[in-house]
């Protein structure tokens, strides 16, 4: 069996409030990767469609999304992993490739969250948590997230100052990113003074410069088998590691809450099935719903020891230039988080990066990037590899 | 005929509640008489909080009540929370917790008489049985 490749990414802009309906919200994306890819969208012959539900009212959205795209009668999948769903839809896109059952597969994430309000998408969060246990006691992603803070802080000495770190370099990256959300850059002062809008409590001890923004956007990932690239006139990049685990909805399950153990095993599921370490990495992406988030997934992902995410990122080393450059697109904390669409946009950076195609934040070369998407607090973990 | 009456008393916990039936409804009452209540498998001797009906290990579903009140546990992580979802605005600031008993975990809230200095990880805590202000139910940590 030959290897699977990525042909084409293309996202939407991100925007807090897109003007259109779902289904055009996905053509965005849909038609920049047939662009990039070179091809037509006769030549895909299925279609797996991916975001997380009820934050709009179409049901069943496989269905109209391919059916706009003009991706009838192909078959299509609706995929679901909250926000880590585009990168579950890709594994899902590269078993069906890899058995032979498709040779060109779209995936295509979209999320439309702003036809509801914030504190209602509040509520649809807290509920992908248990709904018998969890959600009636109030909760909602950042307290989950916050929960896991505090822990951190608690056993490793982490600082809200180190948090902070994370958002600076994320809004530093942000300003170059022409289809984020959030453009400005900001300071140190205004992510510590207590007098900033952005150090206004949360969830403690998250504050609002810790926290992404809800967006609406959508994301395209062509995926085709070694076979039909060869007619194609672009070099695919490789999918060499797929990584995927789950953990305990219920927080009572869990063992550890300074890490994600879904990340984890999901990391070193992709880096065996790739063959490297973690060291192997030249670029990543990583799933920073919030700042804690980033922190975790240095240490998850081993780019850093379990406590030793604070020294990583007060060395600048997952800056541009650093040892390990992460997020340097602006991460969700500067594009905005739009659930179903958020994987895809990630792998679209590093599809980019690792053609040489990505403009002002191109890092030297690199050979090998790594993609990690979360769902929920930990519930689902998913690390995908991709090489030249 | 009349009509079988469905047993919904799972809608009184928590302050808004999204499930109305579950096999673990006497769960309930037990909260009313002051107890929060886990399973333990009587076959393989696992406990569960919160409670299930059903043991994943050895698939039976001959399971006993045991109440966690009795215990005294130790405060794994919290977050107190400024924003809350629609429907638990009148709640707000809220802390909510988890606590590790040893043999199990509960997840909840911090008692609302807690000063915020108080609460600390580490800390020993009790869970108790709760009435909230729309006549439904829940528990939160009490410090031991």
């Amino acid at each position: 069996m030959g290897k699977v490749g990525i042909i084409g990414v293309g996202q939407s802009a991100f925007v807090r409030t897109y003007p259109g309906s779902l289904k055009e919200l996905a053509f965005e994306g849909f038609k920049e990767a047939v662009q990039d890819a070179g091809i037509t969208s006769q030549e895909i012959d299925a279609s797996v469609v991916c975001s997380a539900p009820e934050y709009d009212k179409q049901r069943s959205p496989a269905g109209i999304v391919a059916e706009y795209l003009g991706l009838n009668p192909q078959p299509t999948f609706y995929v679901e992993t909250l926000c880590s769903s585009s990168s579950t839809g890709l594994k899902l896109a590269y078993s069906l490739v890899k058995s032979g059952l498709h040779d060109c597969v779209a995936v295509v994430g979209v999320q439309k969250m702003s036809e509801i309000t914030s504190a209602e998408s509040q509520e649809r969060m807290g509920r992908g948590t248990d709904i018998q246990w969890e959600s009636p006691f109030g909760t909602m992603m950042p307290a989950y997230y916050a929960l896991f803070a505090q822990a951190h802080m608690n056993k490793y000495g982490t600082k809200p100052e180190d948090l902070s770190l994370i958002r600076l370099k994320s809004s530093f990256y942000g300003r170059l990113n022409e289809k984020a959300v959030f453009r400005k850059s900001l300071d140190m002062d205004q992510l510590t003074s207590p007098d900033s809008r952005l150090t206004d409590p949360v969830a403690s001890p998250l504050r609002v410069g810790d926290c992404c923004a809800n967006a609406d956007g959508s994301s395209c990932v062509i995926v085709v088998s070694e076979e039909k690239a060869k007619s194609l006139s672009r070099e695919p990049v490789w999918i060499l590691g797929v990584g995927a685990a789950s953990n305990s909805v219920n927080l009572t399950g869990r063992e550890l809450f300074s890490g994600l153990p879904a990340a984890a095993e999901a990391a070193r599921q992709a880096y065996e099935m790739a063959g490297i370490t973690a060291k192997d990495v030249d670029i990543a992406e990583v799933h920073d719903c919030f700042t804690i988030a980033e922190m975790m997934a240095y240490e998850n992902l081993g780019f850093a020891e379990p406590g030793g995410g604070k020294e990583l990122i007060q060395g600048k080393e997952t800056y541009m230039d650093g040892s390990i450059p992460v997020n340097i697109d602006g991460g969700l904390l500067s594009k905005g988080h739009p659930i179903g669409a958020t994987g895809g946009s990630q792998i679209r950076t590093i599809v980019n990066q690792l053609r040489g195609e990505a403009g002002d934040i191109q890092v030297k070369d690199p050979e090998i990037g790594l993609v990690h998407n979360i769902g929920g607090v930990g519930l689902y973990g998913n690390v995908t590899i991709l090489g030249r | 005929m009349a009509k079988k009456e469905i047993d919904v008393r799972f809608k009184k916990f928590g302050t808004v509640s999204f499930t109305s039936t579950s096999k673990v409804n006497d769960f309930i009452d037990y909260l009313d008489q002051g107890k929060v209540v886990g399973t333990r498998c009587s076959k393989c001797g696992l406990d569960f909080f919160p409670p299930r009906a059903d043991c994943f290990n050895c698939l039976g579903s001959d399971l006993e009540w045991f109440d966690a009140a009795a215990d005294t546990g130790e405060l794994v992580t919290f977050s107190k929370m400024k924003y809350g979802p629609v429907g638990f605005e009148n709640d707000l600031p809220y802390t909510i917790a988890v606590a590790d008993f040893g043999k199990y975990k509960i997840f909840g809230r911090m008692d609302n008489d807690l000063a915020d200095e108080a609460i600390k990880i580490g800390m020993k805590v009790k869970v108790s049985a709760n009435s909230l202000d729309n006549g439904n139910m829940n528990y939160v940590f009490k410090a031991a």
